[in-house]
């Protein structure tokens, strides 16, 4: 394998398992916010909502469209920032 | 701790949730004594620091009551709502006139080829496994990070009997204090500047690791050196946990010197959502002493909101814990601090601040 395959082929976001390389392939594609790719490739979407991923994918988003990380939009943040069981949230709403 | 304890002394209902098995944070698996002012128990170790701010909190009785395996889930800031989830089981909201966010960090991670495999492990986790537990983690490790944390936990590994084949740091320069470096250097442990892991080796788990030189801008240069190890430890950084800040709609802004997003405050640790206050590492990374301070700040400003504190006692209150929390700031090793909490201070949104 070469150095960049091997560089391509990095799990970035474990939840999903989405690599390095799908990553920039989007980014090249103009997807180049973190809510846009969550949307096509559910990256920050898994059990740990991004707190692995989310920083290494604007690091790469600022450095394919050259601007400073400050400037790069991190995305959307909902709760819960856990999973948690639907039968909980049903529950406790009293219905079925 | 500190928030609550300051809060719950001027006579609020503090109810603490934390995400961890017991109280104490960071401060549980810290046994190296800590530096700074007299004022911020200097001399102490962590974990020691930690029982004593439990037993401040135990002294308020009732007032302080406790959640531990207990995560603060959202907050839904149409009504204010917080849900919590204890365990994977207990789900239940509360409606708490006012919030302090103090989450702590979390560690960054950097991608290369195989740090998905068993034995890539956060320096935290790394200290919580032995400072905890009592578990080692392997028997040859190779730190990545020369900053506080990769230092002291390189010398908490080699107390512990395990050997440590190098330290390697991107940075020209070793990012922690002289004093952990110079433990570490003097037990013959290698601390390679502009170096940095470039590919973890070995099938199923960790068996080595590549590391090379690192040129400034041009990536890596020379020879790939081949390092025997079990165990990769990645100390390269912490990022604040503010998912909580976001969700309550707080002004949020990215100081590179703060390591990440944080939320705009005034001096009284509180954010542009007036309901919440933020202290600690979530407000920035720092230090414990000024964590600690931080929320002093923040439970005596939420005290004072609530009605429990004279303006006058508040101001004198105030002004003595900002001399404290200038006085860690003071030094060399805080130019970037101040750096960056200069950019996400705030004039005060009305309230009692000077």
């Amino acid at each position: 394998m070469t150095e960049e395959e091997k560089e391509r082929n990095v799990i970035v976001c474990r939840c999903e398992e989405i690599t390095m390389g799908e990553i920039r392939d989007w980014i090249a594609r103009g997807y180049d916010t973190f809510d846009e790719l969550k949307h096509i490739l559910r990256v920050g979407m898994g059990p740990c909502q991004g707190r692995g991923c989310r920083e290494i994918i604007l690091r790469e988003i600022a450095k394919m469209k050259n601007v400073p990380i400050t400037q790069v939009d991190p995305g959307t943040f909902r709760p819960p920032s856990k999973p948690v069981k639907l039968e909980l949230l049903a529950k406790k709403e009293g219905g079925e | 701790m500190s928030a609550a304890a300051e809060a719950a002394f001027f006579g609020a209902k503090v109810m603490i949730v934390d995400s961890d098995l017991r109280l104490g944070g960071q401060l549980i698996k810290q046994t190296h004594k800590f530096f700074g002012s007299a004022f911020e128990r200097a001399g102490t170790r962590g974990f020691v620091i930690s029982d004593m701010l439990l037993d401040e909190l135990k002294g308020y009785g009732d007032r302080v009551e406790t959640y531990t395996n207990c995560t603060a889930l959202g907050y839904y800031k149409d009504d204010g709502v917080v849900s919590c989830m204890e365990g994977e089981e207990n789900y239940f909201k509360v409606l708490p006139k006012k919030i302090l966010v103090a989450t702590g960090a979390q560690e960054r991670l950097i991608p290369f080829p195989n740090n998905d495999l068993p034995g890539v492990y956060g320096a935290g986790a790394v200290q919580t496994l032995m400072n905890v537990y009592g578990v080692v983690p392997g028997k040859r490790i190779l730190m990545v990070g020369a900053g506080n944390i990769g230092l002291i936990v390189s010398y908490q590994l080699l107390q512990a009997g395990v050997e440590v084949a190098a330290i390697v740091e991107a940075m020209p320069r070793i990012g922690g204090y002289w004093v952990h470096a110079a433990k570490v250097r003097r037990l013959g442990v290698p601390i390679l500047l502009e170096h940095s892991i470039k590919e973890a080796l070995g099938k199923d788990v960790v068996e080595g690791a590549i590391i090379q030189q690192i040129s400034p801008g041009c990536g890596f240069i020379g020879e790939e050196i081949h390092v025997d190890c079990d165990v990769i430890c990645m100390a390269v950084g912490l990022n604040p946990t503010c998912e909580l800040l976001w969700q309550a709609g707080c002004e949020m802004k990215y100081i590179p010197q703060l390591c990440g997003h944080v939320a705009i405050r005034d001096r009284s640790m509180r954010t542009t959502n007036p309901n919440v206050w933020v202290a600690g590492d979530a407000a920035g990374i720092e230090e414990a002493s000024s964590a600690m301070v931080e929320g002093r700040i923040a439970g005596l400003s939420m005290a004072h909101e609530l009605g429990y504190v004279e303006d006058k006692e508040y101001r004198e209150k105030s002004a003595l814990y900002w001399e404290r929390l200038n006085a860690l700031r003071n030094g060399e090793a805080s130019a970037k601090i101040r750096e960056g909490i200069a950019q996400v201070l705030m004039e005060s949104s009305g309230g009692m601040e000077r």
